[in-house]
C-alpha cells in the first residue's frame, strides 16, 4: 500500500494511509495506545473510551479507534490530559467489575489489571455497583454479570444472537436469551472477544488434577491438531510454532501415562467420511453432505436447522473416534481395566466440553472421552505446575496413536477437513496418485470458499465456511438449489479451530493465519500426507470387526430443545 | 428555486432549533450534493426534555407550515421519502391532523421508541431502523450515511416551520421560547433571536418580583444563570425556567436532574453510563464529595461518546459554581 499522508504522533512523524485510524497507525508503528472494546474482528464501537488521544485543534479528547488520520494531524497519545481521562474512566470501569483477582481464571492474563498498573488506577475508588448481578451458566459457558463492563463485544460476535441486551443507562445488562427459539451453540467466541474476562468456560482443572494424583488411574491425553501451533503463545513462542513434542513432554511431566495425537483420530475421520461421501455421491442421497467435526456447528444444525440433520455426516469427530479407539482397542491390547482409564482431550474448543456428554456417543455404556480441557486451561495447568514449555526436553507422542499423517494435522485450519477428505476421495475414486496434493482453493481466511474438483469427469462442488455468521447465505443457496454443493465443511469459529473458542488470547486474523500456516508447514514436511495411508488406520480397518468400526466411528443426531440456563452462586 | 432556498437559508442565518444550532443551509447543501439514489428527510419532533414544548405548540398551531417545510426540503435535496419522528404522545395527538395535510405524499409518521436520547439524531436513525436506541459514531454524519445508510437531512419541527416562512420571505429573525417555572404567564412565545433573557421576561410580563435564578437553553440540560447575567441570550432549545432563589431546594433540584439523566442515558459509553450513576450516588450521600463530582464532570465532558454525556455536567456545574458555594 502506498503511504500518502504524514501524521505526527507524540512528536514523531509517521507516514500513513488516509483510510487508517489513528489506532491502526499507532499499532503499526509500535506506539501502544490501550483499549478495551476495540477488536480487529468487530465493528468499531468506541464505547470504552480508553483509547482516547489528544488531537491538536480539537476541543475534546477523541477515540483513536474511530478517528481516521488526516494529513498533518498532530496527536498526543500519552499526555497528562489523556492519562488523567483514561485513569478516571478505568476507575469507573472497575466499579462495575467484581475484583476477585486471586480466584479469577484470567488473573495471569488480565487486561484490566495490566491497565490499572500502568495508569496508577485506584481500583476500589468506587463501590462495586454490580455485585448483585447474576452469574449465568449455559452448557460449558459461564457468564459473570458481576464482571461485565457492557462493551457489547459478546453481543456483537455471537453468531446466533443468543446473548441479548436489556435496559439502558447504568442498568444496561447483557444476558443469555430466555427465548424458546434461542439456544447457545457453545462456540465460545464470546469468551474470546470479551474485553475483561467476564465470560469463561467451565473449568475442569481441579478434577483432572485429582485424577492425576491417584495411582490406580491410567491417564491418557490426546491433543487436537491446532493445539500444537497455538499453545506456544502462552509461553512466549512465536505465533504458529509447532510444539507437538513439547506438549507431549509437558503432559507426561504432569503425570499423564500416555499422550496421543488427535490428528490420528482425524485420519480415522477422514477415511470414514470419505467412504460416506463416495456412497452419497453414488446414491445421490442427502447431498450436500456436511462435515460434523465442529460440535458448535452440529449444535447449530440440531437446534436451528433440524431439517438439515440428514445432511450431517454420521462420522464422529476425531477426538471422539480416538477416544473410542483408546478405550476399545488400545486398552484391550494393553490390558487396562476400562474403569481405571481416564481420557482427557486438549481441545481448541468450548463446545467439545458439551460434545463428550452426548449419550449417543457411548460405546457399551462408556463415553469415549471423559474430560475436555481448552488450550487456555492446559496453559494454566502447566503454569500452575511450573512447567515452562520453553525449558522442557521434547518427547515424541506415544505409539501407536501418536503419529498422524499431514492430512490429519491440517484439520485445525478452515478447509483442512475438506482438503483431507478430497485427497482421499480423489485417490479412492480415480485409483490414481495425486499429482497435486494441495487444494489451495479451500485454504485461507475467507469466510466462504468454494471450489469445483473434477473427479473421473464428474464435477464435485465443495464449499468451506468458517465463522457461523457466514452460514446464512450458503444455507439459502442450498435451499434454492440443493445441487449447488456436494460437500460442505463448516467450522463455527473464524479461521476454523485455530481461531477456536478455547484458544489463547488475544487473537486476530494475523495470528490465526500464523497458527494455520504452522499446520500447513507440518503437513508439507510429512512423508505420509493421505489419511488412508496411515498405518494405524489401515491396521485398525484390517483387524477390527465391522461392528467395532461402526460403533467407534458412527453416530446419530436428533433435533434439540432449549436447555435450562442455570444461575450460579459463585464460580 | 432549489439553489434559491439554500441561499435564502444562508442569508437568513437560520440555525437548527433542536438545540445544536448547526447552520441549516450547510446540512441541506450536504444532502443535496450527494449522488445517492435514495435520500431521506426527517422531521425531528421527539422533544424529550422537560421544560421544552415549543414543537408541540407549533405542530398544534401550524402543522401545514411544518409539512410545507418538509416538502421544500424533499424537493431541494432530491429525497423521495420523509419521516416525521414524533414523541409518542405527540403521535397520538397529532397523527390525524398531520395525515390529513400529508395526504398521499410520501411522508411517514413514526412513533418515537426511545426516551430523551431518542431526540439525538443518530439515535433517532437507529430507532427508525428498529435498532437499539443508542447514538452512532460520527463520522459518517447523517448527511452522508443516514437512514438505512442513505444521505439524510434531519431538522427540528421549528426549523422546518421557519424554512416555510423563509421561502415566503416572512422570516424576521425570531424564534420560539418555552417559558415555565415560577412565573405568572408560562407558555410558548415568539420573540427575536438576539433578545436578552431580561427582555424576554419583561416582554412576556413574567419578570419576577422576588429574588430568582434561571435555567436557560435547555429544560434539564440548560445552564443555571443568576440575576447578574440577565443580559445573556437564550440558545439551545429556547427554554427559560424561573426558580425562586429562596424557596428552591438546590439539592432536590440537582437530584431531580440526576434522576432524569440516570433514566435517560443510553448506557453505551463508560463516562456517561458510570458518570450518571455516580452523580446520583454522590448527591444522595450524606456528605457530597465535590472534588469527585468535578472529576466526573471533566471526564464526561472530555470523553463522552455523544452530546448527551457532554452536556450532563452543564446544569450541575453552573448551579454549584454560582449558587451552592455562595450559600
Amino acid at each position: 500500500m502506498d503511504k500518502k499522508i504524514k501524521v505526527i504522533i507524540d512528536g514523531k512523524e509517521f507516514f500513513a494511509n488516509e483510510n487508517q485510524t489513528i489506532l491502526e497507525v499507532a499499532r503499526e508503528n509500535g506506539i501502544r495506545i490501550p483499549f478495551l472494546c476495540f477488536h480487529p474482528d468487530l465493528e468499531i464501537k468506541a464505547n470504552c473510551r480508553i483509547c482516547v488521544v489528544e488531537i491538536k485543534g480539537e476541543k475534546e479528547l477523541q477515540t483513536s479507534c474511530s478517528i481516521k488520520v488526516k494529513n498533518g494531524m498532530e496527536i498526543l497519545t500519552n499526555s497528562p490530559r489523556v492519562r488523567r481521562a483514561r485513569k478516571f474512566n478505568l476507575e469507573l470501569l472497575f466499579s462495575q467489575h467484581k475484583k476477585e483477582c486471586s480466584k479469577c481464571f484470567w488473573y495471569l492474563n488480565c487486561r484490566l489489571l495490566n491497565l490499572a498498573k500502568t495508569h496508577n488506577v485506584k481500583i476500589t475508588r468506587f463501590v462495586d455497583r454490580k455485585r448483585n448481578r447474576k452469574i449465568y451458566k449455559f452448557g460449558p459457558i459461564i457468564f459473570d454479570g458481576k464482571k461485565c463492563i457492557d462493551c457489547q463485544n459478546c453481543f456483537e460476535v455471537c453468531p446466533v444472537k443468543y446473548l441479548e441486551i436489556k435496559n439502558k443507562g447504568p442498568e444496561i445488562e447483557v444476558f443469555p436469551s430466555p427465548k424458546k427459539n434461542k439456544e447457545c451453540i457453545y462456540c465460545g467466541q464470546c469468551i474470546v472477544h470479551c474485553s475483561v474476562g467476564a465470560i469463561q468456560e467451565e473449568n475442569d482443572l481441579k478434577r483432572i488434577e485429582n485424577f492425576l494424583q491417584r495411582k490406580n488411574k491410567v491417564m491418557v491425553a490426546q491433543f487436537a491438531p491446532s493445539i500444537r501451533t497455538t499453545i506456544g503463545e502462552g509461553f512466549d513462542f512465536s505465533y504458529g510454532k509447532d510444539l507437538t513434542e513439547k506438549i507431549t513432554a509437558g503432559l507426561k511431566k504432569i503425570g499423564f501415562n500416555f499422550v496421543f495425537d488427535t490428528a490420528v483420530g482425524a485420519d480415522f475421520t477422514t477415511v470414514a467420511e470419505a467412504e460416506e461421501l463416495i456412497e452419497r455421491l453414488k446414491t445421490g442421497k442427502h447431498l450436500p453432505m456436511f462435515t460434523s467435526c465442529c460440535p458448535a456447528w452440529v449444535n447449530f444444525v440440531e437446534f436451528y436447522q433440524p431439517k438439515l440433520i440428514p445432511h450431517l455426516t454420521t462420522v464422529r469427530s476425531p477426538h471422539i473416534i480416538l477416544g473410542g479407539v483408546i478405550k476399545n482397542y488400545f486398552a484391550k491390547k494393553e490390558k487396562i481395566n476400562l474403569k481405571n482409564i481416564i481420557v482427557v482431550s486438549i481441545m481448541p474448543c468450548t463446545a467439545k466440553k458439551y460434545e463428550i456428554k452426548r449419550k449417543e456417543l457411548k460405546i457399551k455404556g462408556i463415553s469415549p472421552v471423559d474430560y475436555v480441557l481448552t488450550t487456555r486451561e492446559l496453559i494454566q495447568l502447566f503454569k500452575k505446575h511450573k512447567i515452562d514449555l520453553k525449558n522442557i526436553n521434547p518427547e515424541k507422542p506415544d505409539l501407536p496413536l501418536g503419529f498422524p499423517t499431514g492430512a490429519g494435522v491440517i484439520y485445525g485450519s478452515s478447509g483442512g477437513v475438506m482438503e483431507s477428505a478430497l485427497r482421499t476421495v480423489y485417490q479412492k475414486l480415480t485409483q490414481q496418485p495425486l499429482t497435486k496434493i494441495n487444494f489451495e482453493k479451500v485454504r485461507g481466511m475467507d469466510g466462504v470458499k468454494t471450489a469445483t474438483i473434477n473427479i473421473n469427469g464428474k464435477e464435485i462442488k465443495v464449499g468451506v465456511v468458517n465463522d457461523l455468521k457466514n452460514i446464512k447465505t450458503i444455507l439459502e443457496e442450498i435451499k434454492n438449489n440443493p445441487e449447488s454443493f456436494h460437500y460442505l465443511e463448516v467450522m463455527a469459529c473464524r479461521g476454523g479451530c485455530v481461531g477456536g473458542g478455547g484458544q489463547p488470547l488475544p487473537v486476530d486474523d494475523k495470528i490465526r493465519k500464523a497458527r494455520s500456516s504452522g499446520l500447513y508447514q507440518i503437513d508439507e514436511q510429512r512423508e505420509i500426507r493421505l489419511a488412508h495411508e496411515n498405518p494405524v488406520v489401515k491396521d485398525f480397518y484390517q483387524f477390527a470387526s465391522k461392528e467395532i468400526i461402526r460403533s467407534i466411528t458412527q453416530t446419530k443426531y436428533s433435533s434439540k430443545k432449549k436447555t435450562r440456563i442455570k444461575i450460579l452462586r459463585k464460580i | 428555486m432549489e439553489i434559491d432556498i439554500i441561499q435564502k437559508l444562508k442569508e437568513a442565518n437560520l440555525t437548527g432549533r433542536g438545540g445544536a444550532a448547526f447552520p441549516t443551509w450547510l446540512k441541506w447543501e450536504a444532502v443535496r450534493n450527494t449522488q445517492d439514489e435514495k435520500k431521506y428527510v426527517i422531521c425531528n419532533a421527539s422533544e424529550g426534555e422537560p421544560g421544552v414544548y415549543k414543537d408541540s405548540f407549533i405542530l398544534d398551531k401550524w402543522p401545514k407550515e411544518v409539512i410545507d417545510g418538509i416538502e421544500i426540503a424533499m424537493k431541494t435535496t432530491g429525497a423521495k421519502e420523509a419521516y416525521i419522528y414524533l414523541r409518542h404522545d405527540y403521535y397520538n395527538k397529532f397523527k390525524n391532523k398531520l395525515k390529513k395535510i400529508i395526504g398521499k405524499n410520501p411522508i411517514h409518521l413514526f412513533k418515537k421508541t426511545g426516551g430523551y436520547i431518542g431526540g439525538e439524531e443518530t439515535t433517532l436513525l437507529n430507532s427508525i431502523e428498529g435498532k437499539r436506541n443508542e447514538p452512532r459514531l460520527r463520522p459518517p454524519y447523517p448527511t452522508e450515511k443516514g437512514l438505512f445508510g442513505f444521505p439524510t437531512l434531519i431538522n427540528n419541527v421549528e426549523t422546518f416551520y421557519w424554512v416555510t416562512k423563509i421561502a415566503k420571505n416572512e422570516y424576521e429573525n425570531t424564534r420560539f421560547y418555552s417559558l415555565s417555572g415560577k412565573i405568572k404567564h408560562p407558555g410558548v412565545y415568539e420573540l427575536p433571536v438576539d433578545i436578552s433573557v431580561k427582555e424576554i421576561l419583561k416582554k412576556t410580563n413574567n419578570f419576577p418580583n422576588f429574588p430568582f435564578f434561571l435555567q436557560i437553553n435547555g429544560g434539564v440540560s440548560g445552564e443555571i444563570i443568576t440575576h447578574q447575567e440577565l443580559n445573556r441570550k437564550v440558545a439551545g432549545t429556547g427554554a427559560v425556567i424561573v426558580f425562586d432563589l429562596k424557596k428552591t431546594n438546590l439539592l432536590s433540584l440537582m437530584k431531580k436532574w440526576a434522576n432524569f439523566f440516570y433514566r435517560e442515558s443510553c448506557g453505551q459509553c463508560v463516562p456517561c453510563r458510570e458518570g450518571v450513576y455516580r452523580i446520583r450516588e454522590i448527591l444522595n450521600s450524606k456528605k457530597i464529595n465535590f472534588v469527585l463530582l468535578k472529576a466526573i464532570f471533566l471526564t464526561m465532558k472530555e470523553t463522552s461518546f455523544c452530546p448527551f454525556g457532554k452536556i450532563v455536567p452543564i446544569p450541575f456545574e453552573s448551579l454549584i459554581n454560582k449558587l451552592w458555594i455562595k450559600k
